[in-house]
C-alpha cells in the first residue's frame, strides 16, 4: 500500500508522560493463497497510563487482531509490521521498546508477554487449559516472570485469587477449569493476567461468554483493579454500552483501519463517521419503542482485494461516487481528541 | 480413583459372561462341525466310516449333547479347572497348544506397540508443528507408502532381499538351534536379536497410521485457544508445546490401546505365516478353516477378554491423565 501523506498520527502526545503503549502504522496481513487479507491495515493508538481505551467494531473488523499483534502472537500465517512502541522501567530507568522489532519466537518479547503487557480472553472456559489446575496456569506465569519459589508463587496466586473475589480461594487453586463457573473461571483468568502486575491490561470482549447479570460483576471488577492497581486497559467490545461504562478513550475500527478516534463523551454525542453514527442508531432505547431497531444494511466485506477508498462505501449512505471510491480516505483532525477517516465530513456536519 | 476402577471391575462381569457366550455361540454358527470336516477326510483318504463309528465319535467328543450343555461343560472346566478342551485337530489340550505361542505373541505385540508409540509420536509432532515442511511431506509420503502396502508383502520384500545378499533366513523367532530348546537365558538372548524384523514389519502399518492421528490430533490442538493465552503469558515455545498441545492429543491415542491388544495378536496371521513365527495368529487361521471348535472358541473368548482389559487398562490410564473424566465429563 502507498503511504498516505495526509495521514495523521492519533493524538499527537509522543512525549506526553503518560503515554506508554504507542502504536503507529500498524499492518497485521494474511498472505493466504487467495491473496493477501489486511486484517489490520495501518492503526494508530496510544494507550495512556491508568487510562481505558475502548476498541469497537463489528465481527471482522480487525479488532482482535490488533491486540493480538500487539504481543506477537497472531495466529501464522499473520505477519505483523509496524511501530508498537512500550514505555518501561528497567532499573529505575525508563526506556521505550519497540515490540514490533522483536523476535515473535525470541525471549525479549516473551519478557513482555504476561509482565508487561498481559491479555484476558473472550471464553474462559476455552482459554484455560482443561487438564490443567487452575493454580498450576496462574502460577506458571509468576515463575516465568519472577525470581519466587513454587511456595512464594502459590502464595501470590492466592493472593490475587482474593483480589479478583473468588470464594474459598485455597481449593479453588487446586481446582480445574471445568469445576468452575463461567464467572468464576472469568475471574480466575484475570487473577492470571494480573499476578505479574502489568502496565497494560488486553481484555478482548471479556464478557460476551458470559450471563448478564456476571457480565457486569466482571466489568466492575476490572475497572475496580485498574484503578487499584494502576494498570492501564485496552478494551475490546462490539457492545457500545460496555464502552461507555469502560473506557475512557475509543478508537472504532472497521475493515482493519480506525475509522473514529475520540473520548467517550464525544463519541455518544458528537460521533462523526457515518459508521459510528449508524453503530449508535442500533442501540436498542427504553425512549425510542416504537418502530423497528435500526440496523446496518449488509455485512463487513472480507478485507482481501478491496477496492480503492472508503471501506465503508458500499454501505453508507453518504457516500457519493467518485469523491469516496478514488483515493485512501484521510484520518482527518476535528479537534485536538477528535479524528475522523471521511471526507464527507462537511455535508454530514450541516446535516447535524 | 478407587472408587472409578472398582466400579468398572463389576461392569466387567456381566461383559464376560455375554463373551462367553457369545464366543460360543460364534464357533457353532458354520454348517456342520469338527467331526464333519474329520469324516470328510478319512472318506477322501479311502476310510469308510461307519454309522457306529460317528456315532461313537461324536460321544466322545461330546459333539452329542445339546449345545446349552456343551457351553456349560465347557465354561465349568475353564473356571474351575483352567482346562479350555481339547483341540480335535492337535489332539492336545487347548491351553498347551496356545499357551507359550500367546506368550510369545504377547511380547511381539508389547515390543511393537512401544516402537509404534515412539516413532510416531514424535514424527507426528514434528509434522505439526512444521506443517507443510519438506519433512513433513517426506514423512507423509512414506506414512502413505506404510499404510498402503500390505505388512505381508514388505515382510516377503524383506526376507527375499536379506536372503539374497547375506544368505541368512531371517525367518522364525529363534535361530534353529534353539527352536525345540527348553527355555533359557540364551535362548531368550537369541529371541531378543531375532525379534526386531518382525516387530519393525508389524510395526509399519501401526506407525504410519498413528504419525497420521498424531498430527492431525496435534494440528486441531495447536490453534486452540489455550495455547495462545499460555503463550500470552510469556511460556516459551518448546515448553508451551509439550506441557499442553502435546499433552492433550496423546490422550486419545491412550484410549486406543485398548484395541491396538488384540488387533496386533490377530491382525498379523499372514505376516507370522511368511515370517514362520510361531504365534497365535496362524493356529488361530487354522483352527477357524477346520473348525476346531474348542481351540477356536478359545481363542476368540482370550482375544474377547484382551479386548476388555486393553479398554479397562486405557480407561484407566486416560482418567489418570484427563481430569475432565476422572470427575465424569465437562458442565457446559
Amino acid at each position: 500500500m502507498e503511504e498516505n501523506t495526509q495521514t495523521v498520527h492519533a493524538p499527537d502526545t509522543k512525549e506526553d508522560d503518560q503515554t506508554i503503549l504507542e502504536i503507529h502504522d500498524l499492518k497485521t496481513y494474511f498472505h493466504l493463497d487467495e491473496g493477501i487479507l489486511k486484517a489490520v491495515d495501518g492503526v494508530d493508538l496510544t494507550i495512556k497510563r491508568g487510562k481505558t481505551l475502548g476498541i469497537v467494531g463489528e465481527s471482522g473488523s480487525g479488532k482482535s487482531v490488533a491486540t493480538k499483534s500487539i504481543l506477537q502472537i497472531v495466529d501464522p500465517p499473520g505477519k505483523v509490521e509496524g511501530e508498537i512502541k512500550l514505555k518501561r522501567s528497567r532499573k529505575g530507568k525508563e526506556e521505550w521498546i519497540d515490540i514490533g522489532k522483536l523476535n515473535p519466537t525470541g525471549e525479549k518479547i516473551r519478557d513482555i508477554r504476561g509482565a508487561e503487557i498481559s491479555m484476558i480472553f473472550q471464553e474462559p472456559m476455552k482459554a484455560f487449559s482443561s487438564i490443567h489446575t487452575i493454580g498450576n496456569q496462574i502460577t506458571e506465569a509468576i515463575l516465568i516472570h519472577s525470581e519466587v519459589d513454587q511456595e512464594e508463587a502459590k502464595r501470590i496466586a492466592i493472593d490475587f485469587l482474593i483480589k479478583v473475589g473468588m470464594s474459598n480461594p485455597e481449593q479453588r487453586f487446586d481446582q480445574y477449569p471445568h469445576e468452575l463457573s463461567g464467572g468464576m473461571r472469568q475471574r480466575a483468568m484475570i487473577a492470571m493476567a494480573l499476578c505479574c502486575n502489568p502496565a497494560i491490561l488486553i481484555a478482548d470482549e471479556p464478557t460476551t461468554a458470559l450471563d448478564v447479570t456476571v457480565q457486569a460483576q466482571v466489568l466492575d471488577l476490572i475497572n475496580h483493579l485498574k484503578e487499584t492497581l494502576d494498570t492501564s486497559v485496552i478494551f475490546i467490545t462490539h457492545d457500545l454500552g460496555v464502552i461507555a461504562e469502560m473506557s475512557d478513550e475509543v478508537a472504532v475500527m472497521y475493515l482493519g483501519k480506525v475509522i473514529e478516534y475520540t473520548d467517550v463523551e464525544t463519541l455518544f454525542y458528537g460521533a462523526l463517521h457515518p459508521y459510528t453514527q449508524a453503530l449508535l442508531k442500533s442501540i436498542p432505547s427504553v425512549a425510542h419503542t416504537k418502530g423497528e431497531l435500526d440496523s446496518i444494511k449488509g455485512t463487513v466485506p472480507i478485507p482481501m482485494n478491496l477496492p480503492k477508498g472508503c471501506g465503508f462505501y458500499s454501505r453508507c449512505k453518504y457516500a457519493v461516487n467518485g469523491v469516496c471510491n478514488v483515493d485512501d480516505i484521510p484520518f482527518t483532525k476535528v479537534n485536538d481528541n477528535h479524528y475522523v477517516r471521511c471526507v464527507r465530513l462537511d455535508e454530514i456536519e450541516n446535516r447535524g | 480413583m478407587i472408587h472409578y476402577i472398582g466400579h468398572r471391575l463389576l461392569q466387567l462381569i456381566p461383559l464376560l459372561i455375554a463373551i462367553s457366550i457369545i464366543a460360543f455361540v460364534i464357533i457353532q454358527l458354520p454348517p456342520g462341525d469338527y467331526l464333519t470336516t474329520y469324516i470328510n477326510q478319512l472318506e477322501l483318504s479311502g476310510t469308510k466310516v461307519s454309522e457306529s463309528a460317528i456315532v461313537a465319535l461324536e460321544r466322545q467328543y461330546g459333539l452329542d449333547k445339546p449345545m446349552y450343555q456343551q457351553y456349560f461343560i465347557w465354561m465349568k472346566n475353564i473356571l474351575l479347572h483352567g482346562d479350555f478342551g481339547r483341540s480335535f485337530s492337535w489332539n492336545e489340550p487347548v491351553s498347551k497348544v496356545i499357551g507359550e505361542r500367546l506368550v510369545l505373541t504377547m511380547v511381539i505385540s508389547i515390543f511393537t506397540l512401544i516402537v509404534t508409540w515412539l516413532i510416531a509420536i514424535p514424527i507426528g509432532i514434528y509434522s505439526a508443528v512444521r506443517q507443510y515442511s519438506v519433512l513433513d511431506y517426506i514423512f507423509s509420503f512414506i506414512g502413505f507408502i506404510g499404510l498402503a502396502v500390505p505388512n505381508f508383502l514388505i515382510a516377503l520384500v524383506i526376507v527375499y532381499f536379506v536372503f539374497d545378499t547375506t544368505g541368512i533366513a531371517i525367518t522364525g523367532l529363534f535361530s534353529p538351534e534353539y527352536a525345540d530348546a527348553p527355555w533359557s537365558f540364551a535362548k531368550v538372548l537369541d529371541l531378543l536379536q531375532r525379534i526386531w524384523v518382525p516387530v519393525l514389519i508389524i510395526a509399519t502399518a501401526g506407525t504410519a497410521g498413528l504419525i497420521r492421528t498424531m498430527r492431525g490430533m496435534l494440528l486441531d490442538e495447536l490453534s486452540k485457544q489455550y495455547v495462545v493465552t499460555a503463550r500470552a503469558k510469556g511460556v516459551a515455545e518448546k515448553k508451551l508445546l509439550f506441557k499442553y498441545p502435546v499433552r492433550v492429543a496423546v490422550n486419545p491415542l491412550i484410549s486406543t490401546i485398548g484395541w491396538t491388544l488384540p488387533t496386533i495378536i490377530s491382525g498379523e496371521a499372514i505376516v507370522s505365516i511368511v515370517l514362520n513365527l510361531p504365534t497365535t495368529g496362524p493356529v488361530l487361521l487354522d483352527a477357524f478353516r477346520t473348525q476346531d471348535m474348542y481351540l477356536a472358541g478359545s481363542f476368540i473368548l482370550i482375544l474377547s477378554i484382551l479386548t476388555v482389559i486393553g479398554t479397562l487398562l486405557s480407561d484407566i490410564l486416560l482418567a489418570w491423565v484427563d481430569p475432565r473424566i476422572r470427575f465424569g465429563g465437562v458442565e457446559e
